[in-house]
Formats: C-alpha cells, structure tokens, sequence
C-alpha cells in the first residue's frame, strides 16, 4: 500500500517536478541565529500572510452571501448577523483578522525597520513591503465602504470631499470616486471591485514579489552590533556564513512562524466571538440627520491628525502630507542602506518608532474620544446639573434655560457633561466679568474661530439672563470676577 | 538592423515582426479605447433636473424645515442613498433660503437647531448661521446653496451633486463637458 502511494506520488512528481523546485526553496539556508531563539523576532511577516490567507477565505465565504449592491447590502449584512447559521462569526472574523492583520503589518515593518533589514541587498523587500502596507490600508478602508451603513456612506463622503481639494482635478477624482455625482450603488459597487478583485490581486501577486525576494535575497541575520553592512562585501560574507553554519528554513525558523501563526489565528477566533462582528451601524440614508460618522481604529490617527491640525494647514494635511508620509517610507532604504544595523547602535532610529508610535496612539486617542466633536444631543439630553440649579436665582434659571435652548451645552460641558469643543463653563463666573460674558456670548470668537456670535440670536432679555446664569457659575463662596484680568482673546 | 550578407529571410521575418507590432497596436486600442471611454463614463454631463418641492404658499414663513426627496440623478437600486435633502426657509415675497445637507468642510450632515438657529455639524463641529453663512468651526465658507426655481406656484430645487469645494450647487457643474449623449431621463 505504501509503495503503490510513493510510486502515485513520484508518477505526479516525475511531471510536476515538485521535488526539484518547491522543497530546494522551503529548504532554502537561513543564518543560524535566524533560527534560534532569535528567530522569534521573525514571526510577524508570515503571521501576516496566515491572516491575509484567512481573510481570502473568509472573505469568498461571505461574498457568497453578502448582496454589494446599495439597496440590499445592509438587510444583507442583517441577513448575516442574524439568519444565516454562523453569518456573524464570519462576519466577526473577516473584521477582527482584517485588524489583526493591519497590526501584524505595521509590527512587521517596525521590526524591519529595527534591525536594519531593509538595507542592502534588501531595498526592494522594502519597497514592496511599503506598497503591502498600503494595499493593507487599502483594504482596511474599502472593506469599511462594503459594510454599508451610515459611518459607511459618511465616510465615502469625507473621503471624496478631501479628494475633492486637489487643485483643479478635484471634481473629476469625485465622480471617478463616485461612479457618478453622488453617493450610490455605482460607488458600493467600485469599492466592491476593489476590495474584492483588484486590491486582493495586488496583495496575492506583491506577497509573491516578496517572498521571492526573502528567497533570493536571504533572510538577514539577526543583527550584531558593530557588524557593518558593506554593499561591496556583504553578498560574499552573508553566503560564506551560510555555507558555513546556515540551516534550512524547513525545520525550527519554520516552526516557530507556524507556532506563532496558530497562536495569532486563536487570538482572532477568541476576540471575534467575544466581541462579536463590527456594525451595521445607522442606516445608509444621507437624509437622516443626527449621523455621526467615525472612521474606522486604523484612520483614527487620520481623523485625530485633520481635527486637531490649524484651518490654515488642513488641505495640506490631507492631500500634501500623506504623499510625503509614503514617499519618505519608501526613500528609506536609500537614506541609509549600509552601515550599522542593530537597534542598539541606531538611536535615531529608535528615536523615530518610539516618536512615530507616541504620535499615532495619541492621535488614535483623540480620534476614538473625538473631543473637538459637538456633543449634538447635549442641549436636550443633558440638564443643568442640579447642585447648580439648587442655587439659582429666578432670573439666572431663565438663563439656564435660554442656555440649554441656544445649545451651547453641545460644545460647553458643566460639572463635565456636555461637549467638549468649548471650555467647561462650570467655573466662568470667577474667570470672566459680565461685560466679558456678553462681549464672549454676542460676537463669539472674532474672526469666525471656534464660536458662533449668538448676538443676534438672543434678544436683549434672553442675552440678560444667559449673563446672570453664567456669572453664578462659580464654586460656593468664590466672588465674581471684577476685573477684566483675563481675555479669552487678544484683543487687537 | 539588417545585415546586408544576409539575403531574404531575415527581411521576412522584420516585416513580420513590423505587422505584428502594428498589429499590436491596434488590438490594444480596439479594446481600450472603449474601455477608457468605459471607466471614465461616470464622469459626465449632467442634465438639469428639477425636483418639484411644494407649493410656495404652504411653506411655513420664516421656518427652516428638511424637505426630503428623491434625487432623480440616481438609479432605482441606489436604495436609501438615492435620497436627497435640503433645508428649506420660505422668506415670503416668493423668497427661499435652500441649503444643501452637506457640510461645506467634509460633507457630513449637518443638523438644524431650530431653537438657536444654527445649522450644526456632528464630525468636525462646524456651525452656520441661518442664512447659511459660516459661524464658527473648520468650514472655509458657508453652506452650499442650491438653485430652486418658481415653476406655476410650486418650488422645485435642482437635483443635486455631492457638493465639494471646487464643484458647489451654486453653479452647475460646467467642469467637463465630453461628447456623450446625456444620460436619459425617462
């Protein structure tokens, strides 16, 4: 029986040749170091590609549900959620790995970057590791369009008024965009195609390019402090090492990919049926007010960034500053492709992942807790605390309710309730004057800042009332502010 | 580069490599001329539709309310999004104030207030006036105007785009004007 299966699988290898060309590769040397303990370092690539391969199959498991077009594709992801045996699970799964595998790929490259890995001969790996992350980001951000609901749609729209910006093309990108002048199933049905033909083709055949070069190239050894790379030297040390001491990748490098592999793909089965599948959210419906968009966690950074930049720089933000962003990733193996390698011995490029990391959990941050946000229920929502409203005189009680009425609670919290893109007013009696006040409420931020002039908007009673509520705000047995000691603005 | 000891072979061959190339060329441009003229479709002309709202006289003066409709730029499998809104304020003397939904900063949705008259948008907090004029907040100008028009006592408002910065309501979009065949509105 088992010669008659060995002689089967030779009849098969004798004509696909499998032997001479698939195994050499798998057996192909790595350094030695690579495949000791060290080798740990080298897990996340391939533990990258396990994701990528789990989210082509999950991904043609859902497609054979999931209805791209703009009418039914929300009742089609609720069909997944909730009738079709284990809809949800998939659902959660191509969600979760999809995260998993944007944090992989950006651990990946940290770790490349690190060590060094990127400098001669691997320049290329680099390149066409950049152009993996982006298709990642790609995907990350067309796979959000397919789950057709309103932070869908919202976010279509955000990205095609950016697109929108580019000096005189702008208009014609929209449309492109679009597929037509607005938001509709010509727009699901191109980020469909993207997501699902063109952006993974790109994936599959890059991942190709990159591994053929990981062959041809050599996995770098681990680094050692004051081993210098040397363009002119380097090929004919790194083969001598390996004719000396390589061992084959098929054997404990391999394993430990494999181990980690498992250990990444049962973290994303347990987080995906713990937490479950990500939306739909709001329906997809652009009349329906009150939507309050939030991208995705991998554009948090993004929205955190575009919020948080002065006016003046925005449009640079968004068209200038993320083409300088890729370009100076793929410039930097040309920035320094020899010399040393190790961590320990490359400060400024410790310096440059622990600053780039700070900036994108910070951002991240602002980007989830959004406080430049108006909080647009708050006006009705949330009463004046009712310590303050204990100690309120009648007419200062009016002002509360004019207060209330005028939504300025939106954007002004009290006792920390509210929105958070104004100061908190729970103390301003003691910090501003009356005159101060009025002057404030009347003709907000000069210029068009950040608050709006209600001068119009109050009569003279109302605007009388708001200015007694506001000067009460203050902490038990403080005075009034007197003095015009402190402006809110320069005044000109 | 032909080799002049090198008689009538070699100069078959050339030709054949000439036509092939010609050929080349042309089997390319059969399929992508229409292919190109294919993925740019989206891009062009639109028609000017209007969009019958109500009559004149039954809009409340002096109330900014959201009038929904269905945009007739959209298709019949657009669903939901092939909706449309705009908030519309009758200031009598056959007079509108009609804003697009869309916030001139990055086209979310914005909000009217009705008690403190302002227009506010939940992403970036910007806010505008009344009459549409930016108030406070990260919009470069104020929201976008939609054409209406007074057609036998009733208002109707011109079908709108996804207004941007560069391609408002304001104007209709005269950007491109390819030579195709409006699309048809039957």
């Amino acid at each position: 029986m088992k010669r008659r299966l060995l002689s089967l699988i030779n009849w098969f290898d004798s004509r696909l040749e499998v032997k001479k060309t698939v195994m050499p590769m798998l057996e192909h040397p790595i350094p030695k170091a690579a495949a000791g303990p060290k080798g740990w370092w080298y897990v996340f690539g391939s533990a990258s590609m396990t994701l990528l391969f789990l989210q082509i199959f999950t991904g043609i498991c859902l497609a054979l549900v999931y209805v791209p077009s703009a009418a039914e594709a929300y009742t089609s992801l609720e069909y997944l959620n909730y009738k079709q045996p284990f809809g949800w699970f998939l659902r959660s799964v191509h969600y979760w790995a999809g995260s998993g595998m944007v944090v992989m790929v950006a651990v990946h490259m940290t770790q490349v970057y690190l060590h060094g890995a990127y400098k001669y001969p691997r320049e290329l790996t680099w390149l066409f590791g950049v152009c993996l992350l982006l298709l990642t980001l790609g995907m990350a951000f067309t796979g959000q369009v397919l789950r057709w609901d309103a932070d869908a749609y919202w976010g279509v729209g955000v990205g095609a008024s950016m697109a929108g910006r580019v000096p005189i093309l702008g208009p014609v990108i929209v449309e492109m965009l679009l597929g037509g002048p607005n938001i509709g199933a010509a727009t699901l049905s191109r980020f469909f195609a993207l997501h699902v033909f063109i952006f993974p083709a790109l994936l599959v055949t890059l991942v190709g390019a990159h591994l053929w070069l990981v062959l041809t190239r050599g996995i770098s050894e681990p680094p050692i402090p004051g081993k210098l790379v040397d363009p002119k030297t380097y090929d004919t040390t790194y083969h001598a090492e390996l004719k000396k001491d390589g061992v084959p990748f098929l054997g404990d490098a391999m394993t430990k990919d494999a181990f980690f592999s498992c250990v990444v793909v049962l973290v994303v089965v347990a987080l995906a049926a713990v937490i479950g599948p990500k939306g739909p959210s709001g329906l997809p419906d652009p009349v329906l007010t009150g939507a309050n968009p939030r991208p995705d966690w991998p554009f948090l950074w993004l929205f955190g960034l575009l919020s948080l930049c002065p006016a003046g720089l925005e449009t640079f933000v968004m068209l200038v500053f993320p083409v300088v962003l890729v370009i100076g990733l793929l410039l930097v193996p040309f920035i320094s492709n020899r010399g040393e390698r190790a961590p320990s011995r490359r400060p400024v490029a410790v310096l440059i992942v622990l600053i780039g990391g700070t900036a994108l959990a910070v951002l991240s941050y602002e980007g989830a807790t959004a406080p430049w946000s108006p909080v647009m229920q708050a006006w009705s929502s949330d009463p004046v605390p009712e310590n303050i409203v204990k100690r309120l005189a009648p007419l200062e009680l009016q002002g509360a309710n004019v207060f209330q009425m005028k939504a300025c609670r939106n954007c002004h919290a009290l006792e920390g309730v509210g929105g958070r893109r104004g100061p908190d007013l729970t103390d301003v009696g003691v910090r501003l004057t009356r005159d101060q006040l009025i002057d404030q409420v009347s003709n907000g931020t000069p210029g068009g800042g950040n608050m709006p002039a209600y001068g119009k908007h109050m009569d003279p009673n109302q605007m009388e009332a708001v200015a007694a509520f506001l000067v009460s705000l203050r902490p038990e047995g403080q005075p009034a502010a007197k003095t015009a000691t402190v402006t809110t603005q320069p005044r000109p | 580069m032909t080799d002049p000891t090198l008689p009538q072979e070699p100069t078959r061959r050339n030709t054949l490599m000439w036509l092939t190339g010609a050929m080349g060329v042309a089997a390319s441009a059969a399929v992508g001329v229409p292919l190109a003229a294919y993925l740019t479709g989206a891009i062009r002309r639109h028609p000017e539709d209007w969009v019958p709202i109500g009559k004149v006289d039954d809009f409340p003066l002096h109330e900014t309310r959201l009038y929904t409709f269905e945009n007739p730029t959209h298709e019949p499998w657009d669903g939901d999004a092939g909706k449309s809104g705009a908030y519309i304020r009758a200031l009598g003397n056959g007079e509108f104030w009609v804003f697009a939904m869309n916030c001139a900063h990055l086209g979310c949705p914005v909000t009217w207030v009705p008690a403190a008259g302002l227009f506010m948008c939940p992403c970036h907090g910007g806010v505008y006036y009344e009459n549409g004029d930016h108030a406070s907040g990260p919009p470069p100008r104020g929201l976008y105007k939609m054409p209406w028009r007074i057609t036998n006592g009733v208002l109707e408002v011109q079908a709108p785009h996804l207004p941007t910065l560069q391609d408002t309501l304001e104007k209709p979009s005269t950007m491109v004007k390819l030579p195709m065949a409006p699309r048809d509105v039957t």
